[in-house]
């Protein structure tokens, strides 16, 4: 069983820091439970069932430390895996900044854990993937997905007296769905903490509608143009942004640094309809309360109506630069309004309406310049209405600037990065002057 | 497609236990016999089993000062299983024979539970049975022997080094890997292999901080499938230009000299005019062109759909082969598939079900020959058995179709990079890896670089900033005009190809000389926030 309970994982921890001889000691341990299942084609491809479950051991003395790690629970194995850190951290370098290890805090429960998900079984992953694949065959088209659900729990305890435990769940799902003439593509994807809220088959019907209205996509030149972006899409470009690091803005190589000198916190850098914040006791996208550093994670503003209100301190960067430290997000909520993605389209006069972006890469770090492309349903609008498909574009555009040309905000809904897999709450966005530089023959 | 930072690692372990020698092989063979008949017993008509034990150090440095030294170790199972007609994989890091056999019997399970939506049932390319043999990295030292002071203090030389060329900041790493991986199947196979593989890198950082601008230039490393002795540089590797590049061994404080100096020239280097230019492309960038436009479009399985809903599909549909007259590029253009290059990162023995490695061409003379299979899709391309190119991460990832080394070969006759620019009148001369992007069938992709030069009526007259390439994969290869001799031909590397569901990473080398491609479109990507 790798998933242990909060009386069990502190058992294993206590009975570990009992055998350190270091001036300082901390141990971590987790384990994940799982399983997934890709079809392509309209059948199954592979499936897999993983288990696994893991301790850390990390010693200090003075300012040197080391990590030594074992899987195997017996009190030999327990003993050596503390003796092993402690002969290592002995001869690493001394790392000048080091900080201390965190005295005792409580830390408030996360809220990730549904027993429902805990529950899946091979057999539930293939019930859920049987109704996908029914729709996609009714629809004359071809399916290619994926279901994965992760049960998981991480601890933590160290000499001081701080303890940390946190357990979660989580469904991701995703589905393409092309024709067999490969002239038509489209793609859905959903992640949860609880499996009831995954409907498979309502997501591969959209998807399905999708293909089939992309079907004879018409070439129009790149260049400028007001794009609304879905959230699968919004949230795949903006996720390049949220790493609102101080220490790299206040290195000079960041978009947050100040030409000069010192960092952008405070400026107005994108749009008033922008906020973004992290929330680990949002509901609809739970976080984890705490991190290693030993730090308790809380609602955190880091774009406030467009200036940027905080940047993520470590406690070594904290204390260089004589400010409070403050912990980087565990998730990531953007604000929207109330309107729908067909609001959105209605209130458009031209512009291009956007399922998904790919393959999303760095150009200039500089300005945040990305490059990537869309897919899977990218359509042409027209006086509030979509007209037809168009053929996929290359953009070169930058979050940043793209934040600065918002238009309007719709509804914010959990979404998933296609890249990281990971979910954020994001509305649909109206973008106006979105670069695209070239046309793909891609479908 | 390639990840943008570097693969996670497993838990960490100190450096002493990463000298132990792993389970001994007859303990292995028995488990995996206890894997084989578990799963059979439960009705499996095939199953194949990997014993794994994955090491990875990594060595972090930035400035003056050691980030972070970590050891990881991963051990553990991963058991495959054909069950009424569909596959089946479980894994556990328990390894009893009594958890060994519940990973199969949980495998049947799964393949059992996912035959009820099967579509049709798998064909295996048959496979025969080698008995038990091995294979290994042909290394000279063993990255893990080498102290950890050796290498904290090559690259703290490193960075000192940058420093006092006047770089802003500059990050040093070394990583290495050691995988450990005995596999065995109902076909008779007992394959012990020991893999080893190293990447050294740096990137150094210039800032000006008035104008708040910043340029980096990265090292002209590749990660390579040796020991530690792809950083004992030798003149013979060393080979002469606007900037020193690397064939088999690699200086690392000469190229970071480079780097520091060339850093400071990009923040002052003018800024592209967008339009048409030659591009003359050294094989620190090409491999990654290679990698994208000609490595991924020829996966089978991309071809036929299954990475459709991650990675993608490819425009080298099966008609194309079929044809046999697909001009995928210049006849200049010769590609093929290797999986025994001594050095690359994908030279391996035996692939990860069982099957001997080897090379074979995928582009002859220009035009599409062939793929990349394994073998549950050799059939499709009426092959009697599979090309050897089928891979898991780890013993915890099921295997599946990655790619080979897929190489340029070089021009027959003898042409150096100089007679190459003396006949360039609007071009420009690229210089490793930069950024890269290309969309998921392959037709249309941008690439960046590291250093850029302009060449203007066949001189090279100064450095460029804000260049980037967007071609269509098919018009790039055919505007491939000349390829330099074999005494130029180098390989270059990806260390963590990501494909699949989940994403897995794979290690995979492309090699090439320097080549030419006429009138290619060039975008500048200056932007102002």
């Amino acid at each position: 069983m790798a998933i242990l309970t909060k009386e069990e994982a502190q058992t294993i921890l206590k009975k570990v820091l009992g055998f350190s001889k270091a001036d300082e000691c901390e141990v971590g341990l987790s384990g994940r439970e799982g399983g997934n299942i890709r079809y392509a084609r309209n059948g199954v491809s592979t499936a897999g069932d993983i288990s696994t479950l893991g301790l850390a051991v990390t010693s200090t003395f003075g300012k040197k430390s080391a990590t030594s790690t074992i899987d195997q629970f017996d009190d030999l194995s327990l003993q050596t895996v503390v003796k092993r850190s402690e002969e290592l951290a002995r001869l690493a370098p001394e790392n000048p900044e080091h900080m201390p290890l965190q005295g005792p805090q409580t830390f408030p429960d996360g809220i990730g854990y549904v027993p429902a998900t805990a529950a899946i079984t091979p057999d539930t992953r293939a019930e859920a993937v049987a109704k996908s694949i029914q729709v996609c065959k009714d629809a004359k088209l071809q399916a290619a997905g994926f279901l994965e659900n992760t049960t998981s729990f991480n601890a933590f305890m160290n000499s001081k007296g701080l303890f940390g435990y946190d357990k979660d769940t989580d469904v991701i799902f995703s589905v393409t769905t092309r024709n067999a003439e490969g002239t038509a593509s489209g793609y859905a994807a959903r992640g949860f903490n609880d499996i009831n809220k995954l409907d498979t088959l309502s997501a591969t019907k959209v998807a399905a509608t999708k293909a089939n209205g992309s079907k004879g996509a018409k070439a129009i030149e790149p260049g400028k143009y007001t794009v609304i972006l879905e959230p699968v899409a919004a949230t795949y470009m903006l996720e390049n942004m949220f790493r609102f690091d101080a220490r790299q803005a206040d290195e000079g190589r960041s978009f947050l640094s100040k030409p000069g000198g010192g960092t952008r916190l405070g400026e107005k850098l994108m749009d008033e309809k922008v906020t973004i914040y992290s929330d680990p006791y949002n509901t609809e996208l739970p976080g984890n309360t705490w991190n290693r550093d030993g730090e308790k994670l809380e609602k955190t503003t880091w774009i406030d109506k467009g200036v940027v209100k905080n940047l993520s301190y470590s406690r070594y960067w904290a204390e260089k630069k004589g400010v409070k430290p403050v912990p980087g997000p565990s998730n990531i909520i953007m604000e929207g309004g109330t309107a729908s993605l067909d609001d959105l389209i209605k209130s458009t006069e031209r512009g291009i309406l956007v399922s998904r972006l790919w393959y999303i890469r760095l150009v200039d770090a500089q300005t945040l310049l990305l490059t990537g492309l869309t897919r899977d349903g990218t359509f042409y609008i027209e006086n509030g209405k979509i007209m037809y498909p168009v053929k996929n574009f290359r953009f070169n555009e930058s979050p940043v600037i793209m934040l600065n040309n918002v238009e309007a905000l719709g509804k914010p809904e959990r979404s998933i990065s296609v890249e990281s897999y990971r979910s954020y709450l994001i509305p649909p966005m109206k973008i106006r002057d979105f670069t695209f530089s070239s046309l793909s023959d891609a479908v | 497609m390639m990840l943008p930072e570097m693969p996670a690692f497993a838990r960490s372990i100190d450096p002493m236990a990463a000298l132990y020698d792993g389970i001994d092989v007859k303990v292995k063979k028995q488990l995996a016999d206890v894997a084989l008949n578990a799963a059979r017993a439960k009705g499996a008509s095939y199953a194949d089993v990997r014993i794994g034990r994955y090491l990875n150090q990594a060595i972090i440095t930035r400035e003056n000062r050691v980030q972070n030294i970590a050891n990881t170790e991963s051990q553990g199972v991963g058991i495959r299983v054909i069950a009424n007609g569909c596959w089946g994989f479980a894994a556990s890091n328990n390894m009893t024979k009594e958890d060994v056999a519940k990973t199969a019997e949980r495998a049947v399970a799964v393949a059992k539970a996912n035959a009820k939506i099967q579509a049709e049932p798998v064909q295996l390319a048959p496979q025969k049975g080698f008995g038990e043999v091995s294979w290994k990295t042909p290394i000279e030292i063993n990255a893990f022997e080498v102290p950890i002071k050796d290498k904290t203090d090559l690259l703290l030389s490193v960075n000192a080094a940058a420093k006092a060329g006047g770089a802003s900041f500059i990050n040093s790493t070394c990583f290495a890997v050691n995988e450990q991986k005995y596999f065995a199947s109902t076909d008779g196979s007992y394959i012990d292999q020991d893999i080893h593989r190293i990447f050294p890198s740096f990137v150094v950082t210039k800032i000006d901080t008035a104008s708040g601008k910043f340029q980096s230039r990265k090292s002209l490393s590749s990660p390579v499938g040796m020991g530690y002795e792809y950083l004992n540089a030798r003149p013979q590797d060393k080979v002469a230009g606007i900037v020193t590049r690397y064939k088999d061994r690699y200086d690392m404080l000469e190229d970071v000299k480079s780097a520091t100096a060339e850093a400071n020239q990009k923040i002052k280097a003018k800024t592209v005019e967008p339009g048409k230019y030659d591009l003359i492309l050294d094989p620190s960038h090409l491999w990654l062109t290679i990698h994208e436009s000609v490595g991924h479009p020829t996966e089978l399985d991309r071809v036929l759909g299954y990475e459709a809903n991650y990675a993608g599909t490819s425009f080298l549909t099966l008609d194309k082969w079929e044809s046999k007259k697909f001009q995928f590029g210049s006849k200049l253009v010769n590609v093929v598939a290797d999986k025994l290059q001594p050095g690359s990162l994908g030279a391996v023995g035996y692939d990860d079900e069982g099957v001997k490695c080897k090379k074979w061409d995928l582009i002859s003379d220009g035009v599409l020959v062939n793929y990349q299979a394994i073998r549950d899709q050799a059939h499709i391309i009426g092959l009697k058995e599979s090309q050897g190119c089928c891979y898991a991460q780890s013993w915890n990832d099921v295997q599946f179709q990655r790619m080979a080394n897929v190489s340029l070969q070089p021009g027959k006759t003898k042409l150096s990079v100089d007679d190459m620019i003396k006949n360039t009148e609007k071009g420009i001369y690229i210089i490793g890896d930069g950024s890269f992007s290309i969309d998921q069938q392959r037709y249309n992709f941008q690439f960046g670089g590291q250093t850029f030069y302009e060449i203007k009526n066949s001189k090279i007259i100064g450095m460029l900033n804000d260049v980037a390439y967007q071609a269509n994969t098919r018009e790039f290869w055919n505007s491939c005009v000349a390829i330099a001799d074999e005494s130029d031909y180098r390989l270059g590397g990806a260390f963590n190809d990501g494909k699949g569901q989940p994403s897995q990473s794979n290690a995979v080398s492309h090699g090439s000389a320097t080549t030419r491609f006429n009138g290619v479109s060039v975008i500048n990507t200056a932007r102002k926030i």
